[in-house]
């Protein structure tokens, strides 16, 4: 316990250090990490509130500019908008019925009927109280649970890593919406995607056709902002937009005496859920959210008043989405294994910082990793600040026209991508990912595996490899009782597949993200 | 034979496609094809043994496995029904392609502030509404806000000004 205090001291004061600043020729002495965390915060919230700009294609937007940024930094702002984007989306979702944010579809359904009954202001309220409560015990949870794993993950060998990636990917492609089939395909096709490129072990150039700006493999910031960003405004520009925003009937914030005792228990089973789906591969705010509303529903005496109008099934699913935002941040700091899309992208980052994610990461750079846990409490505060005095000023964004923003979003993401080598091929690139991402929805393929596979492609190519060679071309090795880790990761993986595909269960799946869509 | 869902009768045709299109350019054109050609069509690359795998072994084994899983999806459209392709809307993929595809080669030779106007020009007329004043408006601002945070504060290479005009009046 002691242990833990000490680190997540380093970690504060790493991030309210004072650091020497250069930008645009001026040096200043700033405490530059809590001013990136505050933006990460902001930008999050921002394009939380947002419908129609998710955190992937944010944080793919902004990877090109944390080039120049000192890796704690970027990496404080890039998780500032991750868990941002959890408090913002809410907003959306109950006051226009719109989630801004996947994970607040949920919210939608009891939140926005508190808003047309003129509760507005609790209901937002209450989400605020509950996804700061969510968010300090989650970064806890972070603290006490990281360095254990990454303990045991330090002895894992070639063979336990690329089983691990196995059991991660299954695990991503189960919690996909629609067809289990297609969602595997889709993992499939990312690897082979991320192996275009120089192979590391031969130096053959592969899949390249002569196209000198392959040599280096296609930008996964490339792939995520086409897939994600430039189809996400395609799909926005389908539908003329219409908009009804409550915005006379916020009111007063104060959730009564009755609110708060009805919450309370919501909260606290939403947290707990959500922190355990969140650690899990696949998991994250997503299904943290929906598990979570389920099962406010089941307990609740008051479960009759679901779908119009209850507190609990606010106070829950946001507890939950918030936590398991934030505990999905574990395995990727621990394993170096992204659990989901976003995560994929953080990976992204400390590779471009040079940081080799992995359980390394936190010996080897504890104020890089205390800093970020630390960071997550502080954000989680500037958000509770944030969001409720604020809050008139997010709801007037609402306002805007989303033919305003859609050519602004584009433009950030045209430069972000064209800085990476300074070609036009990578915009290129982007403009085509983006048509085949259009395609694989209308075609019912999430594209969200997909990016996890491409992430994954090369590093379980070596990995496999290395096995293959160290067991002399032995394929049992990866399930030989010599290697229990590695056995039990593969035996999970089976596992979760034959759950899934049994019948029973698969239309219970189905109606599961039914209620999504 | 009724195709009982199209989209996964599309979605089947592409991973099969794409699984065939990676295992062929990794291991090369077969024989008899190549026999019929004169030349060696596509060269491949090595594929090794699983104790020392080559360059192909790996996209091989994926390209097989999305292979059988889109004959799967496939198979499965002909079974089982499902939901139709949706409406595919050419007028947003066109003009937001047009617009990045524009703004990438005219960045360099134009600079900043014209690429971005003509991206901004472009994927607005991609919309619904297209109103000259509002988007002119707009595409002032936005190149404003791009020219002071990208290359002002984070210093991105990039010209602002085109090439041929010798002083660049932003400095």
């Amino acid at each position: 316990m002691e242990g833990i205090f000490g680190n997540l001291a380093i970690g504060f004061i790493e991030v309210f250090k004072l650091q020497a600043i250069t930008m645009g020729g001026v040096t200043m002495t700033l405490p530059f990490n809590i001013i990136m965390c505050l933006i990460g915060c902001l930008l999050g919230t921002l394009i939380g509130v947002l419908p129609g700009i998710g955190p992937v294609a944010t944080i793919a937007m902004l990877l090109p500019v944390t080039f120049n940024l000192s890796p704690i930094g970027a990496l404080i702002m890039l998780a500032g908008i991750y868990y941002g984007a959890q408090y913002g989306g809410s907003t959306t979702a109950i006051l226009i019925n719109i989630p801004g944010e996947s994970s607040s579809v949920v919210t939608c359904l009891d939140g926005y009927q508190m808003a047309r009954q003129g509760r507005a202001g609790p209901a937002l309220a209450t989400a605020a109280i509950a996804s700061f409560f969510a968010g300090c015990v989650s970064t806890l949870v972070i603290a006490l649970f990281a360095p254990p794993l990454a303990e045991v993950a330090l002895k894992f060998g070639p063979a336990e890593y690329t089983s691990l990636m196995v059991l991660g990917l299954v695990a991503a492609t189960v919690l996909a919406h629609g067809s289990l089939i297609k969602a595997i395909a889709m993992v499939i096709l990312g690897l082979l995607l991320g192996l275009v490129g120089t192979d590391v072990n031969s130096g053959v150039l592969r899949f390249a056709f002569g196209i000198s700006e392959l040599a280096d493999g296609i930008g996964f910031v490339t792939v995520a902002m086409g897939m994600f960003g430039i189809c996400e405004i395609i799909a926005n520009l389908e539908q003329k937009e219409h908009r009804e925003v409550f915005t006379s009937s916020v009111g007063k914030l104060m959730p009564s005496k009755e609110d708060w005792k009805r919450m309370v228990a919501p909260i606290l089973r939403g947290t707990v859920l959500g922190s355990a789906l969140g650690i899990l591969p696949g998991g994250g705010a997503l299904l943290a959210s929906f598990a979570s509303y389920t099962v406010e529903k089941k307990v609740s005496k008051y479960s009759h008043e679901f779908g119009t109008g209850a507190i609990e099934g606010v106070a829950g699913p946001e507890s939950a989405n918030n936590a398991g935002a934030q505990t999905s941040f574990i395995p990727l700091l621990t394993l170096g294994i992204p659990s989901n899309a976003v995560m994929a992208l953080m990976i992204g980052a400390m590779m471009i910082q040079g940081i080799a994610p992995g359980p390394q990461v936190m010996t080897e750079r504890p104020q890089l990793f205390w800093g970020m846990i630390a960071s997550m409490w502080v954000g989680n505060l500037m958000l509770v600040i944030l969001n409720l005095p604020l809050i008139g000023m997010w709801i007037k964004l609402l306002t805007v026209p989303y033919r305003y923003l859609y050519p602004s979003i584009l433009l950030f993401m045209a430069i972000g991508v064209f800085s990476i080598s300074n070609q036009p091929f990578d915009c290129f690139l982007m403009a085509l990912f983006g048509l085949f991402g259009y395609v694989c929805v209308k075609l019912g393929c999430e594209p969200a595996p997909l990016i996890l596979g491409f992430i994954l492609g090369p590093l379980m190519e070596e990995n496999l490899r290395r096995a293959m060679l160290l067991s002399r071309g032995d394929p049992w090795v990866f399930i030989s009782p010599s290697k229990p880790i590695s056995m039990g990761f593969i035996i999970a993986s089976v596992v979760l597949l034959a759950i899934v595909a049994l019948p029973s269960l698969r239309k219970k799946r189905e109606e599961v993200f039914v209620e999504e869509t | 034979m009724k195709i009982k869902s199209q989209q996964d009768w599309w979605a089947g045709l592409m991973f099969i496609a794409f699984g065939v299109f990676f295992i062929v350019f990794a291991l090369g054109t077969p024989e008899f094809i190549n026999n019929i050609v004169g030349t060696k069509l596509i060269g491949g690359y090595q594929l090794g043994s699983s104790v020392r795998m080559g360059p192909a072994y790996f996209p091989v084994v994926l390209g097989g496995m999305l292979a059988i899983l889109g004959a799967l999806v496939l198979l499965d459209s002909i079974v089982e029904k499902g939901p139709d392709v949706a409406k595919f809307h050419f007028r947003p993929v066109l003009f937001l392609g047009l617009s990045s595809l524009a703004f990438a080669y005219l960045l360099k030779p134009l600079g900043l502030v014209l690429a971005s106007v003509a991206l901004v020009f472009i994927s607005a007329y991609g919309g619904h509404e297209f109103k000259w004043k509002e988007v002119a408006i707009m595409s002032v601002a936005l190149v404003i806000v791009s020219v002071l945070v990208f290359v002002k504060a984070l210093s991105l290479p990039f010209p602002i000004c085109p090439d041929f005009i010798e002083i660049c009046p932003i400095r």
